[in-house]
């Protein structure tokens, strides 16, 4: 019998496409959250407009002001994503600590943002269970965040992992992986601040 | 090309108990996946079985009409979701790696992970049945009988929180396998020189990744509406029962898809070896394959044509779901134009494709009857229905998997299945089959509703339930014999050699049963039906290489318990949350299984490339 020698085949150079399998692996799963994502805007564009029994409605409790200023927020996280990635291949350790940990703020900003909405429109009396406004609005866009905050705890585990030492430019997949997350987290908060809340608002356009 | 020159010796190996759940090897993982399908199919069968007694005679109480309910709900969701759909997944996993020339999955130890969340999955939703009772509202939940208000014990958590489980296991083994046939070909194997059986499971795949998202959208917000009181189903607050049919049947027909084209790639794979033949028009076989695919998406409301939703929509269903059909009966006739003047031999393999044609045709132009919305309010839940879907599914699905157990049997033991035995069940199968449901058409056509707990015997429908039920015992005595054969073949069958059956494709260069490392060589592919070219041009070096025992040493990926322990977590935290809001017992669980898969996530993603003993060698 040969010696069986184990590594991961996941580091294997060489594959048919030429395209990394990790990488192919996480567009495969970008998809599948398309998916997820468009059935629950879907489920949000079907329902919006009908309210039962009273409640709120978006125009009573959405302030375009202030999340635009978080939606900016988050969009900056990405433009720090990509200086932390690029610091990274250069071999700047210590610029791609600076960045990652910025985007990763950056990402906590949002979520304080979003923490504060919740916390006004339930003092305005819309919950989950006000009407059906509620129901597709917290559910959709807590969906949003818990990615986001998911996506926060990944970015934190690789600043930390650098501090070790653990993060190269040689293992540079590592953040491009999270960084194709963190852009389509961002992407889909651009799509859900268009349809739910500038058309919320803004009906006519 | 493959072989890597370091003298390195593997330290730690699991035996036993151990080596099992922590095995990442893809031909255990499909053992593992295909013994444990069989038994939940089996238990599926058991649960259809009280349903034929209780409809055997009119006026029967054999079981209560709750636990009827629970009945063909469990049996509905079983066989697909715990039986049809693993039973695929065990053949993806055994086959597609030697088909297609590679030595494992991209990711093993996802693999694993995939295999011990649908067993999680499975235990939650069966553990339904001695936790106060199992869910009752049709394998499709229709909203609203799953709110709150008609449905207040946990059966349909328990349903919300097992489908869940499976669909994580199911999108992992999709992304998967997506990933392993696009990038882990051997060199040369170009798409168009792939063989079906690893096409039809990229379609799948393919269908999974974007089908499952969908019914998880709907089974969060129905849970939602269950356990923190939103109302996206709730008449009262302005919810639509109508949106569920929608997510759950956008859903729901690629999932029927999901279901047959597995089975249609391994029919692809056993006619052509015993017909001698390459498959007729190999290009028209994968392109209806991608249109079924692609079509599959656009005729979901041809199960609603019922609801109401008007003749424009109608018509546009039921004009797509006509369409559909043509992809499928072009791929029967590329099968039929394969047996043509081919040297046909009728081993077991090859009698249950031959049966699967034939079952699947009638189920095929059944489905096709329905395709007119003016036909189908006639059919629709009746009894018509019930007669389609187990010609496509158990004529269809099930003899195709049956076929692919008799075929690649030898190669995952190393013997050979008794022949006379397994034409003997198949006979049963496919006489008990056509006496079960065959008569469905009729009950069907004479207005019997499906999912109906009894029947009064003025309706006449008395001698067709009868007959029915009669059918089953053919159905259990072919399954028996089978399993008899299965287990006795496995211990004392005939030896096999690398290639019984002639075979055409990869798996069958190689010894059987298949060593660890699966190709001592990787294969240069030159043509399509590699192996069945080489063969006949006599060019067998690479062949006698692979039957031989290595010289080099050869990279495996390395077991790990992660995978194991990262769905131990799931099933902890799904029985937290099926039970979220009774007691702080729940949430507990809840938290506790959510934190044991954090960990597993981080020793996973950490766990060293090497052994500690093996990395200073690089
Ligand atoms: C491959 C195997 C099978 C599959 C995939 C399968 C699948 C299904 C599905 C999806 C339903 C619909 C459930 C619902 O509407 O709620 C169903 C109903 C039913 N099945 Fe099966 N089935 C299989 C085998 C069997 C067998 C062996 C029997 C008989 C012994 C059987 C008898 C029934 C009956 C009587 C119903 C109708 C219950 C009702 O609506 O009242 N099935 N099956
Ligand atoms: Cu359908």
């Amino acid at each position: 019998m040969a010696n069986l020698n184990t590594t991961h085949s996941e580091h294997e150079e060489h594959t048919t496409t030429g395209l990394n399998n990790r990488k192919m692996l996480m567009w495969a799963f970008l998809g599948s959250d398309c998916m997820f994502f468009a059935a629950l805007i879907a489920t949000y564009v079907i329902y919006s407009g009908q309210i039962v029994g009273g409640g709120p409605v978006p125009e009573d409790v959405f302030s375009i002001p202030v999340t635009s200023v978080s939606t900016f927020v988050l969009l900056m996280s990405s433009m720090s994503m990509v200086l932390a990635y690029s610091a990274l291949v250069r071999g700047q350790i210590k610029n791609f600590q600076i960045w990652i940990l910025s985007t990763a703020f950056l990402g906590m900003t949002f979520i304080g943002f979003q923490v504060f909405e919740f916390r006004d429109f339930v003092l305005h009396g819309l919950t989950p269970k006000t009407n059906l406004f509620g129901s597709t609005f917290f559910v959709l866009t807590g969906f949003h965040g818990a990615h986001v905050t998911l996506g926060i705890i990944w970015l934190l585990s690789l600043y930390f992992f650098s501090l070790r030492g653990g993060v190269t430019p040689e293992r540079h997949l590592d953040v491009d992986l999270a960084a194709l997350y963190w852009h389509f987290v961002d992407v889909v908060w651009i799509v859900i601040f268009t349809v739910v809340y500038l058309l919320g608002v803004f009906p006519g356009i | 090309m493959v072989s890597i020159p370091f003298p390195v010796v593997r330290p730690l190996k699991p035996v036993g108990i151990w080596g099992w759940l922590t095995t990442i090897d893809h031909k255990k993982i499909g053992v593992l996946y295909g013994t444990t399908a069989f038994i939940l199919f089996l238990t599926g069968g058991v649960e259809a079985l009280l349903i034929r007694l209780q409809l055997a005679i009119p006026n029967n109480t054999l079981v209560a009409p709750e636990v009827y309910n629970q009945l063909f709900t469990m049996h509905g969701t079983t066989m697909i979701f715990l039986a049809i759909m693993p039973l695929g997944a065990a053949f993806f996993n055994f086959v597609i790696p030697l088909q297609i020339g590679a030595r494992d999955v991209a990711f093993p130890r996802l693999n694993a992970f995939s295999f011990w969340t649908f067993l999680a999955g499975a235990i939650i939703l069966k553990m339904s049945w001695v936790l106060g009772g199992a869910p009752n509202a049709g394998w499709f939940g229709y909203a609203p009988i799953t709110g709150k208000i008609f449905n207040l014990g946990h059966g349909i958590d328990f349903w919300i929180v097992g489908l869940q489980v499976l669909g994580v296991a199911s999108l992992a083994a999709a992304f998967n396998f997506i990933v392993t046939i696009v990038n882990m070909r051997a060199p040369g194997m170009t798409l168009m020189r792939m063989p079906i059986f690893t096409w039809m499971t990229l379609i799948t795949s393919i269908l999974l990744v974007l089908a499952f998202p969908v019914i998880t959208v709907a089974l969060i917000e129905l849970m939602f509406d269950r356990t923190f009181g939103t109302v996206f189903f709730v008449t009262s607050g302005g919810g639509d029962p109508l949106l569920w049919q929608h997510l759950f049947w956008v859903f729901g027909h690629p999932e029927v898809y999901i279901l047959i084209l597995p089975a249609m790639g391994i029919i692809s794979e056993i006619i052509p070896t015993f017909s001698r033949k390459p498959i007729f028009g190999y290009n028209v076989v994968v392109l209806s394959g991608v249109i079924i695919g692609f079509l599959g998406w656009m005729v979901w409301s041809h199960h609603m044509f019922t609801v109401g939703l008007g003749p424009i929509a109608n018509s546009i269903f039921a004009i797509t779901t006509m369409l559909i059909a043509i992809p499928t009966g072009v791929k029967i006739f590329n099968w039929i134009a394969t047996l043509w003047k081919g040297s046909i031999d009728l081993k077991s393999p090859m009698l249950y494709s031959i049966g699967f044609i034939v079952l699947f045709v009638i189920g095929g132009l059944s489905g096709t009857m329905h395709s007119s919305a003016a036909s189908d309010a006639q059919q629709q839940d009746t009894y018509f229905i019930v007669a389609h879907i187990h010609y496509v599914l158990f004529g269809g699905s099930l003899f195709a998997i049956f076929a692919g157990i008799h075929y690649w049997f030898p190669k995952v033991t190393g013997r050979l299945m008794n022949e006379l035995s397994g034409r003997i069940s198949f006979l049963l199968l496919f006489v008990g089959m056509n006496i079960t449901f065959f008569p469905m058409h009729f009950l069907g056509l004479d207005g019997m509703p499906r999912r109906t707990y009894t029947y009064s015997s003025e309706m006449g429908w008395d001698l067709w339930n009868l007959v029915a039920t009669l059918g089953v015992f053919f159905i259990i005595a072919a399954v028996l014999l089978f399993l008899h054969n299965v287990t006795r073949s496995w211990r004392k069958g005939e030896k096999a050699d690398s290639d019984p059956w002639d075979g055409r494709t990869l798996e069958w260069s190689i010894p059987s049963p298949v060593p660890e490392y699966n190709f001592v060589e990787i294969p240069i592919v030159k043509s399509r039906d590699d192996f069945w070219e080489k063969k006949r041009s006599g060019d067998t070096s690479e062949i006698e290489l692979n039957l031989r025992e290595p010289t080099g040493d050869i990279h495996l990926p390395q077991p790990s318990y992660w995978p194991a322990f990262a769905s131990l977590g799931m099933l902890i935290g799904g029985f937290g949350l099926v039970y979220l809001l009774d007691s702080m017992l729940g949430l507990l669980a809840a938290v506790v299984g959510g934190m044991i898969i954090m960990i597993s996530i981080y020793a996973w993603s950490f766990e060293p490339v090497n052994d500690p003993d093996v990395s200073g060698h690089h």
